[in-house]
């Protein structure tokens, strides 16, 4: 039986055979992960550069500069100087009559109207609130920056017809780019001409869009902001994390460590693993009927709202918390009986450190997840018109991804990218909340 | 039983499934009598009637999976945990039943103190560590009297000079044999009478092993020491009574000496001498 020369039939070179079939596997398995990945990322680019480019222009604002005479007799007549009867008063024509002043040739009606239709009707808003904080301006002329109607504004950027070049059109560029023939057009002959006068006079300035993160929602997109929704969201986050982490981390402890196992605790286990994948719609039907009918709690409120997400967050909770204190090594509880500890406090001193990490990240998914979620928000009424900041979590608010839908829903051409902005808003908030959970485990990680 | 034994002053006799004598004359610390141990259906530990006397080393040698760990859990009631575990017959310390209803079990463990087959000093510092169990058992009343006891603890497990520079420190940074002393002063802090050991050397390498094995020598002065073990040179050395555990049962007891060099039994004979184990 000798091994015959030139064929493969020593261990060696059998070995060597199927060694390169082995590498190539390895290679071809290597190939299959890398393309996977490459594809996940550009998707992810794609979202990316799509959400930043359409959102990117929201956070610029273009504002015309406004002389403005305050006389007292139009909205002071009486002298009060009563911060109520100054929130009262008429600005409307304060900005009007500024308006006028820097076009002394629109006299018609007509010419007229079209003119307002070139500032914002928020306007009126911003002159009341420089008024309020300071009123000895009252008997001045102020200059002051008003925001451009929404339709000027995406004009100058570029977005809708005639798209003019906002740098051609301050060095004096005459003509209009029309692309669209005259009767389909948003804006007329003459607010393009008042616009290239305002333009030419350097009046117009596109600045920092500070309304948008300092208001709340708004019919005129230009005066729209996030501030609202962002507060309604910490508000119902605040309500949420409050009840559904001390409630699951209960949960969690009791079934883990000294719920008998038995048949009941069994169902229990079951039932908490399904409700993590019940639709989340379907809490916001439970919260309508039991904290809105039955319990008669305010609607559109954040506390309600917390409440929901709480029910929805609970179960991602209660498995994370559960899965981290399974992880503990049984030694730990040894050494802490053996010592002499009650149940108790070798759960509370020993155990619930080591899981703590576990438990604050799943926690933090769960907020994370609350935060991103809109359908059960519309069920206990969080999808109203909010104008208000709200100042407690019983007030009417609504949250960021409600108000992104809300926004999306908006025949404005100006809501479009307001609604990528607030998305990019809420993708910050999410990635900062994550970089908190991060830390935090790092915090509290302990080796053994 | 034990009491109206130890009142008529009969002999001791010895059960009737175990050679040699498991039964002591005089003093006993810890006495089981038909002790059994049912892990759901398996009965574990079979009928095991001992003695252990104070201030001895007492061993217990025999086989993986004999039951040697298993008893010697019974005798601080770390069995308790194990849901499916169940244990029939008496123990007891003292003359008083530890399996009673009316025994505490916390105050059970103070009493009889245990350390582990793998070193698990708590992740926190060395200070912690030993101050644990004096503080929540309230054996303390200030900070001055719990540095006492921890340093004293620490200086009985042998452990105090090459820690006395970094007592901040995390438990979890020191040597396996430097963690496995620690263990012992953190069970030895809360002045135990009885230290179980479950196979206390088997993570460590043979001088981190000769320094327990010293320590263990020096602390039965104070209190009477269990150990489980697979080595029976370990046993030969530390131990002055040993017990020979097979499948459940324990088939032999008796002076260290005496089990080693004439045992009684059959299989106690194989295994000390190699022919199975």
């Amino acid at each position: 039986m000798k091994p015959e020369s030139g064929t493969i039939n020593t261990p060696t070179q059998k070995m060597r055979a199927t060694l390169r079939r082995r590498y190539a596997a390895e290679r071809r398995f290597r190939a299959y992960g890398i393309i996977a990945i490459l594809l996940a990322l550009a998707m992810l680019v794609t979202l990316f550069v799509t959400i930043v480019g359409n959102g990117l222009g929201a956070f610029v604002q273009h504002t015309v500069r406004l002389d403005i005479s305050i006389y007292p007799q139009d909205i002071d007549p009486e002298n009060e100087t009563d911060l109520e009867a100054l929130a009262r008063a008429n600005y409307q024509s304060l900005v009007n009559d500024a308006l006028y002043s820097l076009f002394p040739d629109a006299t018609t009606r007509r010419d007229r109207k079209d003119l307002r239709a070139l500032i914002s009707p928020d306007a009126k808003f911003v002159v009341r609130d420089m008024v309020l904080d300071d009123p000895s301006l009252i008997g001045q002329r102020v200059s002051i920056r008003v925001p451009l109607a929404s339709e000027f504004d995406q004009v100058l950027k570029g977005n809708v017809d005639p798209a003019v070049d906002f740098r051609a059109m301050r060095e004096g560029i005459t003509e209009i780019p029309w692309s669209l023939p005259a009767g389909e057009r948003l804006i007329s002959d003459a607010q393009a001409g008042y616009l290239q006068q305002l333009m030419r006079q350097g009046e117009i300035e596109g600045s920092f869009n500070r309304w948008f993160f300092t208001n709340g929602d708004s019919r005129n997109p230009e005066t729209a902001g996030i501030w609202g929704a962002a507060v309604g969201s910490f508000f119902t986050l605040l309500v949420t994390l409050a009840l559904s982490f001390p409630i699951g981390v209960a949960a969690a402890i009791y079934l883990e460590e000294f719920a008998p196992k038995n048949r009941l605790t069994d169902i229990i286990e079951v039932n908490i693993n399904n409700l993590a994948a019940v639709p989340s719609i379907v809490f916001g039907l439970l919260g309508l009927a039991v904290f809105l009918q039955f319990f008669g709690l305010p609607r559109s409120a954040p506390l309600v709202g917390g409440m929901v997400l709480t029910l929805m967050t609970l179960p991602t909770i209660i498995i994370a918390s559960r899965a981290a204190l399974k992880s503990v090594p049984p030694s730990i509880r040894e050494a802490a009986l053996g010592v002499g500890a009650s149940k108790l406090q070798c759960i509370f001193h020993h155990v619930l450190p080591l899981a703590m990490p576990g438990m604050l990240t799943g926690t933090i998914i769960g907020m994370a997840q609350a935060l991103g979620e809109t359908a059960p928000l519309l069920m206990i009424g969080m999808v109203a018109f909010v104008v208000d900041v709200p100042g407690s979590p019983i007030d009417p608010a609504t949250v960021l991804p409600v108000q992104i839908y809300l926004w999306a829903d908006s025949p404005e051409r100006a809501f479009t990218e307001r609604t990528s902005a607030a998305i990019m808003c809420l993708l910050g908030f999410l990635i900062l909340m994550n970089a908190v959970a991060v830390l935090l485990r790092k915090r509290f990680e302990r080796r053994w | 039983m034990l009491d109206q034994q130890t009142q008529t002053g009969q002999a001791v006799q010895s059960p009737e499934n175990t050679a040699g004598n498991p039964l002591v004359d005089g003093g006993v610390k810890v006495a089981a009598r038909n002790a059994n141990v049912y892990y759901g259906s398996k009965h574990a530990i079979k009928d095991v009637s001992l003695d252990i006397a104070p201030n001895e080393v007492t061993a217990f040698i025999g086989p993986s999976g004999c039951g040697k760990s298993t008893f010697l859990r019974c005798l601080n009631r770390m069995n308790d945990i194990i849901d499916i575990c169940r244990v029939t017959g008496d123990i007891r310390l003292d003359g008083e039943d530890i399996y009673d209803r009316k025994v505490d079990v916390v105050q059970l463990r103070a009493r009889v103190g245990m350390v582990f087959q793998k070193p698990n000093p708590f992740p926190k510092s060395i200070f912690e560590n030993v101050a644990y169990g004096p503080r929540i058992h309230g054996l303390v009343s200030n900070k001055d009297e719990l540095e006492e006891v921890v340093t004293t603890s620490l200086e009985r497990a042998g452990l105090l000079n090459e820690v006395q520079d970094r007592l901040e420190s995390p438990g979890t940074g020191l040597s396996g044999g430097q963690q496995q002393r620690l263990c012992i002063a953190r069970a030895i802090a809360v002045s135990p009478e009885v230290i179980l050991m479950d196979e206390p050397c088997s993570a460590l390498d043979p001088i981190a092993t000769a320094k327990i094995e010293e320590l263990i020598d020096e602390l039965r002065q104070n209190y009477t020491i269990v150990i489980v073990t697979h080595s029976m040179q370990q046993a030969a050395r530390v131990s002055q009574r040993t017990a020979f555990f097979h499948l459940g049962n324990l088939v032999e007891m008796g002076d260290t000496e005496t089990i080693f060099t004439n045992p009684e039994h059959k299989l106690t004979q194989g295994y000390i001498t190699g022919r199975f184990g």
